[in-house]
């Protein structure tokens, strides 16, 4: 399957609104138009739950990586394979593909939590194809993580290798790499705009443009984003009245578009962890030696933060404050899904983190099933009323 | 093997030498914490004692002192005050229970808990990693994940492409924590000293294996949620220990008399049960109950396997080369520790045939993600694979808020009803 294949050519030849409408559609079609499209082609597709995964193995042998993130959709097939007090994204995912909207021919997911290990097994007693768990290391602190790491990726890559029907050589890992690099780089670009003149994206529209990368190749996202950010960067409005804020607790569960849209219209979000994992990386992954190797010690020594890794260099609540400083806001939304326990216990080291450099807050939980906003926006402006009056 | 001693010396003999063990246990802690000396903070499923107490650290298993709050049933108080904190009613009870016990400066129920000098962590549970951050926030204090690759798939524990990369990995993290020890100790690595524990520990993997070999036998030689739950204890807290080694001796000893004469718990053994999950331990002794009152015993449960940090397989180490073998024996056992809470429906299978299980029990809980995620899905295959009728209640292990003991005591009375009426239609059917 060519990386040339088209998967989402709507956006083509469209003014900059039109483009974020076609996005916006795409991200919430539940029939994942893009994935169907890629398998009519012959091609298959590697699904991967959050956080990270690195895409440019399967990139490498020529199948769609896709990242399986929860969805706006009833859990009714896939209710009855879980208990009570679970986050919602896990029986989300299962059920795009119990109930056939998505069809993947190999599973991967990650010991981010108690509850996503679990979903190798529950996967895996469901569907024939291979379901596993890719053992990220979580101590990457031993000097022996990356080695490790190596070493794992190495394993995937045989399974992928098998699942794909062809070998990942050297140079189609290369080639992955410089343009999930060149990715890295335009994502990049997108959260300088954020930053630095945040009324010129909306929270809502950015997060869609990342989003959709889970979506489509790599190449066809580097081709939108190389389209949309000048025009974004050229588009005349004017800056108003409104307070910097990052948000944090999107690292897995997404919550609704429409909440990240309510919470744009009273604040400007200067930064964020939504779908973090498509920007762990934060350098270019070089293209020469061991490309795995490297591939690994970007993981371990180049990469962001979240609450599902834990890095004595990286001290969460010092990691927060950082984001919040570097971005020039003045608050901090302190989000968590549901029943998501790594979120939740964040919020404690996070809030006393926030009192006690006296940055304001606004604490909530979301679910990304939710479908009123109201309440939330009232206190929602409340708060920033309170900042902005205080 | 035949066992010359008085009959009710020995019958019996484990719960009250664990019970007692357990308090001694407890008394030691409390004069550390007088002494004001740290201890070391470990869990249950690759709590590394063997290497620790080479050290002199008191070990300190908070999951246990956060299970004693809910049995002694004042585990409210402790989740109350923590929840206060901050934490949401979300999270898992064990850790809230804990916070709680810092925040009191280590007051518990069965003594005075040491603060932590040092925590050592495996990531068979995510929630140890969040948990340790919060010691490491309070007390400042080293806290080393050791990070033990569990199996990728189902059935690909031993995968040989990745298992030797992984005991490196791990002999690696070990290497790493020793001088951590040292300097946190003020005392030098004895590498004969390991060995002794080791040997030690040795001596209660093997006692373990048997015992739940043991209780094959029909009629069972002890209840695996109750009974079964002291003798973890006691396997945790003296791991490594020459009083460890000696009580699980003396225990296989107590249970093959008991096999050989036939004589099994206190139940009348009607139902032959398999316990999937953590215990409720809010009203653990009823909720026990709520079986036993129907001739409801359980032979065997996952919570042996994976809260014993895996000594269900028997690994025994190798003395000539420690480091290594310790390592193996972590990934191992860790590795066994989570495939039966993440890759359990086979392994259920071969238990529910091995010992002739009549029904399964899975009790998903709250507070626990790690053990509870993945049971329904896992009842549906076992259902498929076997025609062994099972029983699925939600409750917790230290939040009464969501333990309704009518509520249990309705489906459990239900449930035998149906595995009566099975045992009359299979009667009339033999007939």
């Amino acid at each position: 399957m060519s990386a040339r294949l088209e998967l989402f050519p709507a956006w083509r030849g469209k003014p900059i609104d039109e483009v974020l409408y076609e996005c916006r559609e795409l991200l919430e079609d539940m029939t994942f138009p893009t994935v169907v499209r890629w398998r009519e082609a012959g091609g298959k597709v590697a699904g991967h739950f959050q956080v990270y995964f690195p895409e440019e193995i399967a990139h490498a042998a020529g199948m769609l990586p896709l990242k399986l993130r929860g969805a706006a959709v009833e859990p009714t097939k896939s209710d009855s394979h879980f208990g009570s007090y679970l986050c919602s994204i896990l029986k989300t995912s299962l059920e795009l593909v119990l109930n056939g909207h998505v069809e993947l021919d190999l599973f991967v997911t990650h010991p981010i939590c108690d509850a996503a290990r679990n979903l190798a097994g529950i996967w895996g007693r469901n569907f024939e194809y291979p379901c596993q768990i890719l053992y990220l290391p979580q101590n990457p602190n031993s000097t022996h993580s990356t080695t490790y790491l190596t070493n794992e990726y190495a394993r995937l890559r045989g399974v992928i290798e098998t699942v794909a029907g062809r070998a990942v050589t050297d140079d189609a890992l290369r080639s992955s790499i410089e343009v999930y690099n060149h990715n890295r780089r335009l994502l990049h670009e997108l959260y300088q705009i954020k930053r630095e003149s945040p009324w010129l994206v909306s929270a809502d529209e950015a997060y869609t443009l990342v989003a959709i990368g889970g979506l489509i190749m790599r190449e066809e996202h580097n081709a939108l984003l190389e389209a949309v950010l000048p025009q974004i960067r050229s588009r005349a409005v004017k800056e108003q009245d409104r307070i910097r804020v990052v948000f944090d607790g999107g690292f897995c569960e997404q919550p609704p578009l429409d909440l990240i849209r309510a919470i744009g219209r009273s604040c400007y979000v200067v930064d964020d962890d939504l779908m973090i994992g498509l920007r762990w990386i934060l350098n270019d992954i070089p293209l020469d030696g061991d490309l795995l190797a490297n591939l690994a010690d970007a993981y371990v020594n180049d990469s962001s933060h979240s609450p599902v890794q834990h890095d004595l260099r990286k001290p969460k609540e010092q990691m927060l404050l950082e984001r919040i400083r570097s971005s020039g806001a003045g608050a901090a939304i302190i989000t968590a899904a549901k029943m998501c326990e790594p979120g939740l216990e964040e919020q404690v080291v996070h809030t006393r983190a926030l009192d006690r450099e006296g940055i304001p807050y606004f604490v909530t939980e979301f679910e990304e099933n939710m479908t009123s906003f109201d309440h939330l926006e009232i206190q929602l402006e409340t708060f920033v009323e309170n900042i902005l009056f205080d | 093997m035949t066992v010359n001693v008085d009959h009710d010396t020995i019958v019996g003999r484990g719960n009250r030498d664990g019970a007692q063990l357990f308090r001694d246990w407890f008394a030691d802690l409390t004069a550390a914490a007088h002494a004001q000396r740290g201890g070391a903070y470990v869990f249950v499923m690759g709590s590394l004692t063997e290497l620790l107490r080479t050290f002199d650290f008191p070990i300190v298993f908070p999951e246990i002192n956060s299970l004693q709050t809910a049995v002694r049933r004042i585990a409210h108080e402790y989740l109350g005050e923590a929840e206060d904190f901050g934490y949401s009613p979300d999270i898992c009870g064990y850790v809230k229970a804990d916070v709680a016990t810092q925040l009191r400066g280590g007051d518990h129920p069965m003594g005075q808990i040491p603060k932590p000098t040092l925590a050592v962590l495996t990531n068979a549970c995510n929630t140890y990693i969040k948990w340790a951050e919060i010691w490491e926030r309070m007390y400042e204090i080293p806290i080393v994940t050791i990070d033990v690759p569990g199996s990728r798939a189902a059935g690909q524990a031993s995968d040989t492409g990745s298992f030797e990369s992984d005991r490196r990995y791990v002999q690696h993290q070990i290497e790493e924590l020793i001088p951590v020890c040292e300097r946190v100790s003020g005392i030098g690595f004895d590498i004969d000293r390991l060995r002794e524990s080791m040997q030690h520990a040795n001596v209660m993997s093997r006692s373990w294996k048997r015992l739940l070999d043991l209780n094959a036998n029909r009629p069972s030689v002890f209840n695996a949620l109750s009974d079964g739950t002291i003798y973890l204890g006691v396997a945790n807290g003296f791991r490594g220990t020459a009083a460890g080694a000696r009580y699980f001796a003396e225990l296989v000893d107590e249970m093959e008399y008991k096999a050989e004469h036939g004589i099994g718990t206190l139940t009348e053994e009607l139902y032959r049960l398999i316990f999937v999950g953590v215990p409720c331990y809010p009203i653990f002794r009823r909720f026990t109950e709520l079986f036993t009152e129907w001739g409801g015993t359980f032979v065997n449960s996952t919570y042996l396997w994976f809260a014993s940090g895996g000594s269900n397989v028997g690994f025994e180490y190798d003395l000539d080369r420690p480091l290594e073998s310790l390592a193996e024996g972590l990934l191992v056992g860790v590795r066994d520790a989570m495939d039966s809470m993440f890759f359990q429906s086979e392994l259920l299978v071969s238990m529910a045939d091995d010992f002739h299980a009549d029904g399964i029990v899975y009790h998903p809980i709250k507070s626990c993600r790690t053990v509870s995620t993945g049971l329904a899905d896992t009842r549906r295959h076992v259902m498929k694979e076997r025609p062994v009728p099972s029983l699925f209640i939600e409750s917790d292990m230290m939040d009464r808020r969501v333990v309704s003991e009518a509520q249990l005591k309705n489906r459990v009375d239900a449930f035998f009803e149906g595995l009566a009426a099975r045992k009359t239609r299979a009667a009339v059917t033999a007939d």
